[in-house]
């Protein structure tokens, strides 16, 4: 089981290890990162492994969205079922 | 492997465009809470829509999270009220009460289904319902209502019509101090969907399983900017466009119907692919029309328009749910679409041409205000004329209209949230009197006869 948690906001130092820091406690493998600076905006987007994620991926994506608050970032965590149903037949 | 450009396009639909699901919608029957009296009766019902819909707001703010998509409304469609009254006796409002008490402790936003079906003719309860409607509406907060008149294979019954033109004035004028509100929670059918998830029609069918969900989506804002990406493409790029559109939208609304259903332990029913405009900027069908080329919602050209936009939604989204049901099109309620409240009250959009629109999108004269002087032979008269339009083309049509109590033309009504508000519109001032008062019935249309 897969999640998207994709990343906007004004470009900062550390906000990849932040949320690199919350996957990696509670056991989220990062499959795959993307990321670009569009002018001074950040966009990162982030496939990860869920599997053996330690939290309900309700409370994950409360987690995320607590430290998108805190940072002044918009965090998302998205099942990947959401893309799938929409961009695949 | 899932594309970035994809991904990017969900997130920029949910969070900028106004994606999201309106409805998730369990439908429920009653068939099984006759009792011998109302008090039993009622006692069932608060018990069966406790134990079936008693997870149904927790589950869907779960999968609202899981998946990032906004689901609006948690709402339940009932049996028709006038059976289970008719079964069980008393005073239909008893029933009312208890359902209203039944959402608010379990957070549900709106409740369908106090309703009779008086196409043919009133059985036993029917009259009795109908006419307990405005204090129905007026006593409870959840509760919505709807009649049907009408259908391409009965034909229309005006007495029906004309009773309906008096309690739609009485919704209005017992909610009066309340912005008329009773009258928007009351809709007229020809053609009524047993499986329509929207309020205020929606109602559970007698032919439909014991309990099921049912998903109507929304997305006008995301049809729209899709369609700002092709200014200069022609008609079969637009339409193509807004196929593709609807598709995609359309999963969605079938992924969280599925999810909704296995979570509950429902059967699923239908997606209703609609699309739902709300006042909010951004979020309105008669701005994909005007994206269309179209200076103004209600100019020469919108029906055609709108028969466009109809039809390619209903395409793409018939590809992309595996039961597609309930209104499935585009919606043209006034008061709740921001370009639809600017035509109207600029003059562009009257009356008329709302009404030949309806011969092409997927419901009928929806929430619009009408000056509160407007007799009750006026309002069932408009109803004829839609009801009509419905039994000759095979299709749904509905009327909701509001007679703003105390007020005329040149003020106007709003009631706020989903609903929105609008200006009164011109009627035509001639009287319909004396052919609504010949009741009776329009027999069935020689399209009825299919057999």
């Amino acid at each position: 089981m897969r999640a998207v948690i994709s990343v906007v906001g004004k470009d900062m130092v550390g906000i990849l290890s932040k949320v690199s820091a919350i996957c990696a406690a509670n056991n989220v493998n990062i499959v795959e990162v993307t990321q670009s600076i569009l002018q001074e905006f950040f966009c990162m987007i982030m496939v990860t492994d869920i599997s053996k994620c330690t939290l309900p991926l309700t409370e994950l994506a409360d987690t995320m969205s607590e430290l998108g608050e805190k940072e002044g970032l918009c965090i998302h965590v998205m099942h990947e079922d959401i893309f799938n149903s929409m961009h695949r037949i | 492997m899932i594309n970035t450009g994809d991904i990017l396009e969900t997130i920029r639909m949910i969070q900028e465009e106004h994606l999201d699901i309106r409805t998730v919608t369990m439908g429920i029957s009653l068939l099984d809470c006759a009792a011998d009296n109302a008090d039993r009766s009622c006692e069932k019902i608060y018990e069966k829509i406790t134990r079936l819909a008693g997870r149904l707001v927790e589950v869907c703010e779960q999968i609202s999270k899981e998946y990032g998509i906004p689901i609006i409304n948690k709402r339940i469609a009932l049996t028709p009220i006038a059976m289970v009254a008719a079964a069980s006796g008393g005073d239909p409002v008893q029933y009312a009460l208890t359902i209203d008490k039944a959402c608010e402790e379990l957070g549900i936003d709106f409740a369908g289904g106090y309703s009779a079906l008086v196409e043919k003719g009133f059985a036993a309860g029917d009259e009795r319902l109908i006419k307990s409607i405005p204090e129905a509406l007026a006593k409870t907060k959840h509760i919505c209502s709807s009649v049907n008149i009408g259908s391409t294979k009965t034909g229309i019954n005006m007495d029906a019509v004309a009773l309906m033109g008096s309690v739609i004035r009485q919704a209005a004028e017992k909610t009066a101090g309340q912005n008329c509100i009773g009258a928007a929670k009351l809709v007229v059918f020809c053609n009524a969907p047993q499986d329509n998830p929207f309020m205020a029609g929606a109602f559970h069918g007698p032919g439909e399983p014991d309990c099921v969900i049912n998903v109507g989506v929304s997305g006008p804002g995301v049809v729209r900017c899709a369609l700002e990406k092709i200014p200069d493409g022609d008609l079969t790029a637009v339409a193509d466009m807004i196929k593709r559109t609807a598709f995609k939208i359309t999963r969605v609304g079938q992924l969280v119907a599925l999810e909704a259903a296995r979570w509950l332990g429902v059967p699923f029913g239908i997606v209703d692919l609609s699309l739902a405009p709300t006042p909010a900027v951004g979020d309105s069908v008669a701005h994909i029309l005007e994206e269309m080329g179209l200076e103004v919602c209600g100019t020469h050209g919108t029906t055609a328009a709108l028969a466009l936009l109809n039809d390619a939604v209903k395409k793409g989204g018939a590809m992309a749910s595996s039961h597609v049901g309930g209104l499935s099109g585009a919606f043209i309620p006034v008061t709740e679409d921001a370009g639809m409240i600017a035509a109207a009250e600029s003059g562009a959009l009257t009356i008329e041409k709302l009404e030949a629109m309806t011969a092409v999108c997927s419901v009928g004269l929806d929430m619009i205000v009408v000056a509160g002087d407007t007799s009750a032979e006026t309002l069932a008269a408009i109803i004829a004329d839609e009801a009509a339009i419905g039994m000759v083309n095979h299709k749904t049509t509905a009327v909701r209209l509001i007679p703003a109590i105390g007020k005329n033309i040149g003020e106007s009504l709003n009631f706020g949230g989903l609903l929105g508000g609008g200006p009164v519109m011109k009627l035509n001032s001639s009287s319909p009197a004396r052919f609504i008062g010949r009741g009776g019935r329009i027999p069935a249309p020689l399209q009825s006869l299919k057999n």
